[in-house]
């Protein structure tokens, strides 16, 4: 057993007083800490007592204690984003006072347009058109150059602003209109005309449709919107038929739904819901995007 | 001698307390070979570490002169002619795996060599000793101080002692920092108190504890708080070369007059006369005749002592040196001593390091002052034209890590006519756009090529762009694909 009494026990392979303390028949030696170590850790205590002074640390029933300097790391946070507001708000005023081709010609509001821009795209437009931008069926590609609405800067930008038969009356209208539904044209009459109209982009057409008179149905129903040529008109939304890119698809069924029972996509209005500075940011960053005129 | 001894056997059965509270330790000074190397070793790196921030070193208009700068802000750092870029960190490992392998190789060699000369804890510690001996005496008066009560002139020379030490840290931290600025500027700033409050912060950091660590812990950091002993332990083997004492010649220790009589008789003396001067001196406050320890730096220091006892009773020195136990029972089995510096393991060591710094020598002579990086877009990963023709998209990065603006023409080459537009630039040669980069910078652009290949067939194709400075005629280039949908 322990000696408990009060004189010191030395072990007597290390020469070390013991604590007194066995168990198993091992005793523990008294080997204090170095002093340099011990005062080290009475300044840490003593430290941390006025941290807890001085910084909120102790929790109570409704609350806590703020500390002598009523400090806040949310106060922080706050002081922080006022900061990033107001480094971003001298850039952003330059966004908002140059005009769109002097943003693209100047490459650190370019860069900020576009990165402004692609975050914008992506909360409010990539449902519809991609993340990317390269559309679906019905929802136009903005990384080609075939614009239905017009692809300079100020075309982009105004129908970003009011959209395509969005309800707004600054927005862009023109419907495909249901040439077979409403009984304008025959089934057969529709068959040749778009065996027609993908004859003018190069494609091939079913052997034995009568292509002149198809062309003839294009010339009498069509021409008003999609021009003599078929080239289209940016006014309209008429989309240019002669070339490769199809908003809905290019064989022969998907244009004959097309004109048997018309299209209308309706592109929203932005304006009044994303403020001027952000819409110009996204008309350049779609502009750039590769497709811009 | 008729059993051979061992290291073991010297210690007596009774080793005393596994620990005691810590001795304060008086260390004598000491002159020879071996103090000198280390004086020198000292004015050496002291003197690099301190002022080498000054040094200039041209590299053109507006960029920094100082020799040696971490430009932190700018992500830049300056090492004479050598300029390195974030990209470049690679060198920093390359140069943190080289310096541990050097370590290792002066460890096969000579034990723990690095601590006894040339780290930083023996070296600032070995400064402040130097100022305390010369403030307050050598060995036997700072012990008879230490000892007495206050008086006046005791307090006078412990506030010159530490005032001197507080300089010598304060210097320290502040050249610490010269390292991160321009030196004169950071100085005239520090001075005018209009420095960034992190210099200060980082000056009164490096102050105290350079004040602390040389000043009081001492020894202490190299025996509880550095973790090389205990891995250097691990990594030497038998051969290395180790302060040792030789107990084949100093053993049985006997007083100088005693050894002379028992030598008259013909009975077997060692050398060591018991003089504890290799005590005396120890920076660690051990006694290197107990045999290979962890708390030798391997300092040398004892060798000098011990040679200069052996110089004055006229017998050969070297009692204490550079040795390995092999070589001591060698000796008493009357074989001549080896050395094996060559050994597999400092073999391996050195190809290791010849292999890796020559790999980093190499990277660094053939390294490019323009570069081009290039990220494919990933959606959509190519658009179809209403030509028909094909668009793929790409960011891409150029660094420009000269001291001056350039003009520069980039060209693509693999799809089929293949044209290049760059989004926000109008370029006057519209097949080869040229863009201007910065000095010193990276300017991303985004990049379109088109191409009218014929085939309709989803395909990819490689694609490299060439980044040509039209003035240097400089080229830099890089892959990747060009995909067809
Ligand atoms: S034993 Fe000798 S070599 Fe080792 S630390 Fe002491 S003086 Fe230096
Ligand atoms: S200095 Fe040399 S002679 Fe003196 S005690 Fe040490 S080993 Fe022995």
């Amino acid at each position: 057993m322990a000696d408990h009494s009060h004189h010191v026990e030395i072990d007597k392979v290390t020469g070390t007083a013991t604590t007194g303390h066995e168990w198993d028949g091992i005793k523990e030696l008294n080997t204090p800490l170095p002093r340099w170590w011990i005062w080290t850790f009475y300044a840490t205590i003593i430290w941390s007592i006025g941290y807890f002074i001085v910084y909120p640390a102790w929790p109570m029933v409704n609350g806590y204690t703020r500390g002598l300097f009523g400090y806040s790391s949310r106060a922080e946070l706050d002081v922080d984003l006022a900061k990033l507001d107001q480094v971003r708000g001298e850039k952003m005023q330059a966004l908002a006072t140059a005009s769109l081709e002097e943003i693209e010609k100047n490459p650190a509001l370019l860069a900020l347009a576009r990165a402004k821009g692609k975050v914008v795209f992506g909360d409010n437009c990539a449902p519809c058109h991609g993340s990317g931008a390269a559309g679906g069926k019905g929802y136009p590609n903005l990384n080609d150059d075939d614009w239905l609405w017009g692809g300079t800067l100020e075309q982009i930008e105004k129908t970003i602003k009011f959209g395509a038969r969005s309800g707004h009356d600054d927005g862009h209208m023109g419907n495909m209109l249901a040439f077979g539904k409403d009984g304008v044209l025959t089934k057969e009459q529709i068959v040749e005309v778009a065996n027609y109209v993908r004859s003018l982009s190069g494609l091939s057409t079913r052997p034995g449709v009568d292509l002149a008179a198809g062309k003839q149905v294009f010339a009498d129903n069509c021409v008003a919107c999609h021009g003599d040529d078929a080239k289209g008109n940016q006014e309209l939304g008429a989309p240019n038929l002669t070339d490769r890119i199809w908003l809905y698809g290019s064989d022969e069924a998907t244009i004959i739904d097309t004109v048997t029972n018309g299209r209308a996509g309706v592109m929203p209005a932005w304006i009044g819901r994303l403020d001027p500075t952000t819409i110009k940011a996204m008309a350049v960053y779609v502009h750039s995007l590769g497709g811009g005129k | 001698m008729n059993k051979p001894l061992r290291a073991t056997d010297l210690q007596p059965d009774d080793d005393g307390p596994l620990y005691t509270a810590q001795k304060k330790i008086y260390p004598q000074s000491v002159t020879g070979p071996f103090r000198r190397i280390k004086w020198i070793l000292m004015a050496v790196c002291l003197g690099i570490y301190y002022f080498l921030p000054f040094v200039r070193w041209n590299r053109g208009l507006g960029a920094p002169d100082q020799a040696v700068l971490i430009d932190l802000a700018n992500n830049r750092f300056y090492f004479f002619a050598i300029e390195l870029w974030p990209q470049e960190i690679y060198y920093f490992t390359g140069l943190l795996i080289v310096a541990a392998i050097v370590l290792f190789l002066m460890n096969s060699l000579g034990g723990r060599v690095w601590c006894g000369y040339l780290c930083p804890q023996t070296v600032w510690t070995d400064l402040f000793y130097a100022v305390e001996r010369f403030v307050e005496g050598d060995r036997r008066e700072r012990m008879r101080k230490a000892g007495e009560g206050f008086k006046l002139q005791r307090a006078a020379e412990l506030a010159l002692k530490h005032s001197i030490w507080l300089m010598i840290a304060w210097w320290t931290g502040g050249a610490w920092v010269l390292y991160f600025a321009d030196a004169p500027t950071l100085i005239k700033e520090l001075v005018t108190f209009d420095a960034p409050m992190v210099a200060y912060i980082w000056i009164g950091i490096l102050t105290f504890t350079t004040y602390t660590l040389a000043g009081f812990m001492r020894e202490q950091v190299c025996v509880y708080m550095c973790p090389w002993p205990r891995i250097q332990a691990a990594l030497t083997d038998e051969w290395a070369l180790n302060v040792t004492y030789k107990y084949d010649r100093g053993e049985k220790r006997s007083s100088l007059k005693k050894a002379a009589q028992l030598r008259a008789l013909g009975e077997p003396v060692g050398d060591c006369v018991d003089c504890n001067q290799c005590v005396a001196v120890c920076p660690t406050g051990i006694d290197i005749r107990n045999g290979p320890q962890l708390d030798c730096i391997q300092c040398g220091l004892c060798i000098d002592a011990c040679d200069n006892v052996m110089k004055k009773i006229g017998r050969p020195t070297r009692l204490i040196g550079y040795d390995n136990d092999i070589n001591i029972h060698r000796r008493m089995e009357g074989k001549p001593e080896i050395f094996k510096p060559i050994r597999a393991r400092t073999v391996i060591y050195t190809v290791i390091i010849v292999a890796i710094g020559g790999a980093m020598l190499y990277k660094l002579a053939n390294r490019t002052l323009l570069d081009v990086n290039v990220l494919h877009d990933r959606n959509p990963v190519a658009v179809r034209l209403s030509d028909g023709s094909v668009r793929n998209g790409y960011t891409v990065r150029f660094l420009n890590k000269r001291g001056f603006d350039r003009v520069v023409a980039i060209d693509v080459e693999g799809p089929p006519n293949a044209v290049i537009h760059v989004v926000g630039s109008d370029s006057i040669t519209p097949d080869r756009p040229m863009i201007i980069l910065g000095r010193d910078t990276t300017t991303e652009l985004r990049v379109l090529v088109d191409s009218n290949s014929a085939d309709d067939t989803p395909q990819s194709v490689p694609v490299t762009f060439h980044v040509t400075d039209i003035g240097l005629g400089e080229v830099a280039s890089t892959k990747d694909v060009f995909v067809t949908p």
